[in-house]
């Protein structure tokens, strides 16, 4: 069935904007203290447990989460301006941004009370890191052809096998991972996974680093060797993950961070351009500028279809589809458009640095959490295709 | 809010009188009347002059949902050009006069003037419908102040030229024209408004005939078989389709904010610049896109007079053109966000 797509027209509240003064002046003074270098935390990892402490006393880690597990029962439109202002900031909230986003709600979804009474308090306060085992050697876009085994075992289960390139499970206190409970079936061969919440402090654990290409250590190999997981650590339905998956991608797929993540490359090519650019560098911007509005005005229109309870997870797809794809482009773009800027020492070196790292960071935009060819299957399934 | 009467019955009278393939298949033009005195009844025309001036007083956010509908079904008579025309008048408290109008100029380097003996100077290139027209309303620069003239069409030389459509996107030749009436602008529009109202038109008309030809392309694809199946089938006839989805979400996505903006008159003009440029160059460029893939996806049929494919392709082609194209507001919004300064970049878009 074919479906209309809908990005109903949606302003931020008056207390989302008060509450983007608040983080704005937060980040100001956190610059001005050193509590973080902005050009800095682009080009590291971005991972720093003190300024996520900080962050979390500030109430704005788990901040759409119920009071009782340390939430602030505040709307998703306000956790909009948080992390917009975080990102376009720079900040360095990997320490628990993918607890906060993805891990935190399928937590509040599906674990039991004492895990939950445990374990989310601990991530509002940003004590707490969150990876995701999902990928693995012989399964990366092909969720489902995951083999990582989960075996029942007296009161839990044992897990044998790889996850591969896990961002941050060597800084990370917890994985949600995705293991093979029992084979597919011929009528479904989304059956036979299941969610767990691992704790990766337990033996029968190896985290094995991978660099990248920008010569950072943010990938990881996790072998399990015997792994023991309790049966209360599982995360929903046994053998019924996939069912879990879909409704999660509308968060995951549309936020800000999926057109933000080069975005520091934008201001310093307005700043070499200078204040009365060329017809063509005038027109370069101001095509990037409206591309990018248009963006923001569709992930922002998704958030209020989700604060309204709703599932948009075609318009979420189409907003990580464009976003990456922009914020890929973006580079090549500017360098483009700042071929003939003078080169003279100081002029652009800047530029030229954040340049060189968004261009070797570019690869991965249209690949992580979910390639642009997924996405496109998914739309396209959205538009009753297939 | 918008007024879901009005909205019924403008879908009504289009759906009655002007559904595409039976426009694209008649043999004479005795249609375009017919939908024309409906239209006209129906008081849609005049929706953007008060109710003063005779008019219907709607609001424009209605205005902009009637002409959404409009887009869909590629109206093939000037009522974006007639409520245009009708608002710009109410602009300088000018009276309203029944029947197609048009406005001039629709390209942002052609200006007209008021000359001291009264009569206009000047030319407008591509102005849609001005031979259909009986009345033009141009926005012309009396001695550095912004004016609204109602000029009769039979007082101006017109060198029609059906361009990319049968809408025509004539030559206006205004020199020595005498307006039948002309006032300035009142306070608050300046000489840059018509440019700003018609783009977040053409922007929303771009995004509802996008709909459209999203629609007709899923369909062609489901319904044609190619090597034994549905086209649809493809893996890269489906991605094209995806893209083509994209397009049409940020092109109603866009003209929607910019539709939103004017008519709510919040932000500022920092704030409606931003939304009205954006507007039409995301919508733009999704036209030039969005028809791309339509075309290829419908083959060699969609290259045809008889389907009615181009009904939406060339509109499409010919709005991006009109009140500013991709390429002139990228170039104004560009300096505007180079003369305000990098730091100030994400604070303007965050604003909205």
């Amino acid at each position: 069935m074919s479906h209309a797509i809908q990005f109903d027209q949606l302003r931020l509240p008056a207390e989302a904007e008060e509450l983007r003064l608040e983080v704005r002046a937060f980040l100001a003074g956190e610059i001005a203290n050193g509590g973080f270098d902005p050009a800095a935390s682009v080009m590291r990892s971005g991972f720093d447990r003190a300024f996520s402490r900080r962050v979390g006393a500030r109430g704005w880690i788990g901040m759409t989460w119920p009071k009782r597990y340390g939430g602030g029962e505040r709307s998703f439109l306000e956790r909009y301006v948080v992390t917009e202002e975080f990102r376009v900031a720079n900040a360095p909230t990997g320490a628990h941004f993918t607890a906060d986003r993805q891990s935190g709600p399928v937590l509040l979804k599906y674990a039991p009370e004492h895990v939950k009474s445990d374990v989310l308090p601990r991530i509002t306060r940003g004590e707490c890191c969150f990876c995701i085992g999902m990928s693995e050697p012989n399964s990366g876009s092909d969720l489902f052809a995951a083999s990582t085994r989960a075996t029942p075992a007296g009161g839990g289960y044992l897990i044998s096998g790889t996850k591969l390139w896990t961002s941050n499970a060597h800084n990370a206190d917890y994985m949600i991972g995705l293991f093979r409970t029992s084979p597919s079936t011929a009528e479904n061969r989304r059956h036979g996974l299941t969610q767990f919440l691992v704790d990766l402090s337990r033996p029968g654990i190896a985290i094995n680093p991978v660099h990248d290409m920008a010569g950072r250590h943010e990938f990881n190999e996790v072998v399990f060797d015997d792994l023991f997981i309790p049966d209360d650590h599982v995360l929903g339905e046994v053998d019924g993950a996939w069912k879990q998956a879909t409704s999660e991608l509308a968060y995951e797929r549309s936020g800000p961070e999926r057109f933000l993540e080069t975005f520091y490359v934008l201001p310093e090519l307005v700043r070499v351009l200078g204040g009365d650019p060329d017809t063509r560098g005038a027109e370069g911007i101001g095509r990037l500028v409206a591309q990018l509005h248009a963006l923001r005005r569709m992930s922002v229109s998704v958030a209020g279809m989700l604060e309204a309870g709703k599932e948009p997870v075609l318009e979420g797809s189409i907003v990580k589809d464009l976003g990456t794809v922009w914020e890929q482009a973006l580079p090549a773009r500017a360098r483009d458009m700042a071929a003939f800027v003078d080169v003279a020492p100081g002029n652009r070196a800047t530029f030229d640095e954040l340049l060189e790292f968004a261009t070797v960071i570019a690869p991965k935009l249209t690949i992580q959490g979910g390639t642009t060819e997924v996405l496109r299957g998914i739309i396209a399934r959205g538009l009753g295709l297939r | 809010m918008p007024d879901s009467l009005l909205l019924d019955t403008t879908t009504r009278i289009f759906e009655d009188l002007c559904d595409p393939r039976t426009v694209n298949a008649a043999r004479d033009g005795q249609w375009k009347e017919t939908l024309w005195e409906a239209i006209e009844q129906s008081g849609l025309t005049l929706a953007w002059v008060p109710e003063e001036h005779g008019g219907a007083g709607a609001g424009l956010g209605d205005g902009f949902e009637v002409l959404a509908v409009s887009g869909r079904f590629a109206v093939p008579v000037p009522l974006a050009e007639t409520l245009l025309a009708g608002w710009l008048l109410a602009q300088a408290g000018l009276s309203c006069p029944s029947g197609p109008m048009t406005v001039a100029p629709s390209r942002l380097r052609d200006t007209v003037t008021v000359r001291g003996d009264g009569t206009l100077g000047g030319k407008a290139a591509a102005i849609p419908f001005a031979a259909a027209a009986d009345t033009l309303v141009v926005l012309a620069d009396r001695d550095g102040a912004a004016t609204v003239a109602r000029v009769d069409r039979s007082a101006c030389t017109i060198r029609t030229s059906p361009g990319f459509r049968d809408d025509g996107r004539d030559l206006v030749e205004l020199d020595g024209a005498r307006p039948v009436e002309l006032a300035p602008l009142g306070s608050g529009p300046d000489a840059d408004c018509l440019a700003l109202m018609g783009a977040t038109v053409r922007a929303v008309q771009i995004g509802g005939a996008l709909e459209s030809v999203l629609a007709l392309a899923g369909d062609y694809a489901r319904e044609r078989v190619a090597f034994e199946r549905p086209i649809a089938r493809f893996q890269a006839v489906q991605h094209n389709l995806a893209r083509l989805a994209g397009e049409t979400a940020a092109a109603v996505a866009a003209a929607g904010s910019a539709a939103d903006t004017v008519a709510t008159g919040t932000g500022g003009d920092d704030a409606l610049f931003l939304e009205v440029a954006s507007a039409k160059i995301r919508a733009g460029e999704a036209a030039g896109a969005g028809a791309a893939i339509a075309h290829q996806v419908h083959g060699a049929i969609g290259f045809t007079e008889e389907h009615v494919l181009h009904r939406f392709t060339r509109r499409l082609w010919a709005w991006r053109d009109d009140f500013g194209s991709e390429s002139e507001w990228a170039v104004r919004l560009g300096r505007f966000v180079a003369a305000n300064g990098a730091d100030d970049l994400w604070p303007l878009l965050a604003s909205r």
